[in-house]
């Protein structure tokens, strides 16, 4: 314990809130122990039997988990997405995946599932109170819940939750402070999500909407992709755009990425885990439409990614594959809701759908609203989020739920769907609004100019992602005991950081001469 | 002629680049090198504890010039590579005797 705490520098808002997490974990455990009711069931005894409904119930646990595993392993793929930034903030974007991955998951396992799933009924199991608006049973999963088909459900939904992380790393990489990426997790994870999951998911007041058969949607295209592209579009705005990314009259410039086979090699990873994730959704293996879901799923993300592989073939005479990577991930969020309710041509069409409405909101997002999104995430999960909603109001045939939509002849389900878009935006847009802008107006949101110029690796992460290994290069110097004060340091710092920050008030200028655009000295100094 | 090697910070190489193309001296080799010079104090974490880093990522700019404008990319270099703190770098000028152009074999200062 002493080595531990040897040299330990400022204690930082992430250990101090695992202090008090343990803490109330603790306390809530004593408060709590023995204290099962008869009708939860946490061994299983109860849940399991040795006759028909027995076996069915066990094939369903099988099943969901199995999915369930799936759905965690399209992290890697999200985490591979980082091979389209530049290798000077690879391990930054990481890491934000990697803590929607491990932190999220703990925020949601704390408050989120119980303000989500509050009330719901799944497989027999009824989980304690909840209304139309909010769930309030299941925190910490304690007493009632703690029974093996509340922790499934849990389980399976816990590794959905962690995407919201995810798509906002996407939106806002290379220039956010740490810091503020994890404080805006307690409020995406304890408020946000869970509320917008609950009313449509947790069978709310959208689940129960009077026009169609109420708001539908399958596989998260509005619960997850919706949600979490609006926070990414609305954090994206509040930090501004990458230095340099925009010259003086606003044309986009690029940050070539420094690995599009890491966005190839992710791609097709989430690809997999997304046929688990929207088969899974059934959450019965009994549900045997789950073969319709895994094909509609497929062929609408192939469509999107051979569209776009077509029209940036036809437009630059180059078969641009990071593009056609973003096509697909844009057919698949788009598929994500519809993908139970369709037949698989509508499937396709979606997914043709999906692509052009990436590729116009991309040229909308970056030419129009001048908001700078590294990965596209905007494009690939908020617009395509919305659309995934609104199509199931159009292609839904009426063979599974009850949903049918315009293709029937029938109107309501598609102004519930339009209902539901609204509310997303507004939900996610307004309150993450608010969020970003009380963050960045007490701690701030976003990196010095010195930090953004070095990269975020070495500076936040204290270490680059790719070292150069050449024989020259000696081993790591002493390990340095403690933090011992460096005054010297400190002021190169600040030197360093005044340098930086007026490096980036620099313009992009068009150069007349040359025929491009160059980096200059501001105006003044031309005179 | 003038062979004006430029040793600079890797964050400062866009800025510097620009700099020297806008003003037309756009030839040049640029290589991604280590080393360290009086810079100190800069440290680095690996497995949780704090090293101390013996070499730090560099980038080498290699021009070569004629002698009336040596000066002139000197002043450039460091007026747009300079931040005023420890590890800007160093330029280096030296005397070249002659310069070849491969494909017409011209020399002097008209193959630069």
């Amino acid at each position: 314990m002493g080595y531990l705490l040897r040299g330990l520098r400022r204690p930082n808002i992430i250990c101090s809130f695992l202090f008090m997490l343990c803490l109330l974990l603790f306390c809530t455990n004593m408060a709590w122990a023995g204290e099962h009711t008869i009708a939860s069931d946490p061994t299983g005894e109860h849940t399991f039997a040795l006759d028909f409904r027995g076996v069915d119930m066990s094939e369903s646990f099988g099943w969901v988990l199995l999915t369930g595993f799936t759905i965690l392993f399209m992290q890697v793929g999200f985490i591979f997405l980082g091979g389209l930034l530049q290798a000077k903030n690879v391990l930054s974007y990481m890491t934000h995946c990697f803590l929607a991955t491990t932190l999220g998951a703990l925020i949601y396992f704390v408050a989120g599932f119980a303000l989500m799933f509050g009330g719901f009924e799944f497989l027999g199991k009824h989980l304690g109170g909840g209304n139309a608006f909010i769930g309030w049973s299941g925190f910490l999963l304690l007493g009632d819940s703690y029974d093996v088909r509340t922790i499934m459900m849990f389980l399976f939904q816990a590794v959905i939750a962690t995407f919201i992380g995810s798509i906002i790393a996407g939106a806002v990489a290379e220039r956010m402070k740490l810091g503020a990426y994890v404080i805006s997790f307690f409020f995406i994870y304890t408020i946000i999500y869970p509320l917008y999951g609950h009313w449509v998911w947790g069978e709310g007041w959208l689940w129960n909407l009077p026009f169609g058969s109420g708001v539908r949607d399958f596989a998260g295209s509005g619960v997850v992709h919706a949600i979490g592209g609006t926070l990414a579009f609305v954090g994206a705005l509040f930090l501004g755009p990458r230095i340099g990314k925009f010259s003086k009259d606003g044309t986009p410039g690029f940050f070539p990425g420094h690995n599009v086979g890491y966005m190839v090699i992710g791609t097709v990873l989430l690809a997999f885990g997304w046929l688990g994730y929207d088969a899974g959704s059934t959450l019965a293996a009994g549900d045997l439409r789950a073969s319709v879901v895994a094909a509609n799923t497929f062929i609408a993300g192939a469509m999107g990614a051979v569209t776009v592989l077509y029209y940036s073939y036809l437009k630059t005479g180059a078969a641009d594959i990071g593009e056609a990577c973003n096509g697909f991930l844009a057919g698949l969020v788009a598929i994500s809701a519809p993908c139970a309710y369709v037949a698989p041509w509508a499937a396709v069409t979606i997914g043709l759908l999906g692509a052009i409405v990436y590729m116009t909101n991309l040229w909308f997002v970056e030419e129009k609203l001048k908001v700078d999104d590294p990965l596209g995430a905007v494009s690939v999960h908020g617009a395509n989020g919305l659309w995934g909603l609104l199509a199931i109001g159009i292609f839904a045939d009426g063979s599974y739920g009850g949903v049918s939509g315009l293709i029937t002849g029938n109107g309501g389900q598609l102004l519930s769907q339009f209902i539901a878009c609204i509310v997303a935006l507004a939900w996610a847009g307004g309150l993450g609004s608010l969020m970003f802008f009380i963050l960045k107006n007490t701690i701030g949101i976003r990196v010095s100019e010195r930090v953004e110029s070095e990269g975020l690796d070495v500076n936040i992460h204290g270490s680059p992602c790719y070292r150069l290994q050449t024989g020259a290069e000696a081993p790591l110097g002493a390990e340095i005991e403690g933090a011992a004060e460096d005054t010297e340091g400190q002021k190169n710092t600040e030197i360093l950081e005044a340098a930086f920050a007026k490096d980036a008030k620099r313009e992009k200028i068009y150069s007349e001469k040359l025929g491009i655009w160059i980096t200059a000295k501001p105006k003044e100094t031309e005179k | 002629m003038k062979k004006i090697e430029a040793i600079i910070r890797p964050e400062k190489f866009d800025i510097i680049k620009d700099a020297l193309t806008e003003k037309g001296y756009g030839g040049m080799s640029v290589t991604e090198i280590k080393g360290h010079g009086n810079q100190k104090g800069v440290s680095e974490v690996w497995r949780g504890k704090r090293y101390k880093v013996d070499l730090l990522p560099k980038i080498k700019v290699e021009l070569a010039v004629a002698d009336e404008v040596c000066d002139e990319v000197v002043q450039t270099i460091i007026s747009e590579g300079q931040t005023g703190s420890i590890g800007d770098g160093k330029i280096f000028v030296s005397e070249l005797s002659n310069v070849y152009r491969i494909r017409t074999a011209e020399q002097g200062d008209s193959a630069i």
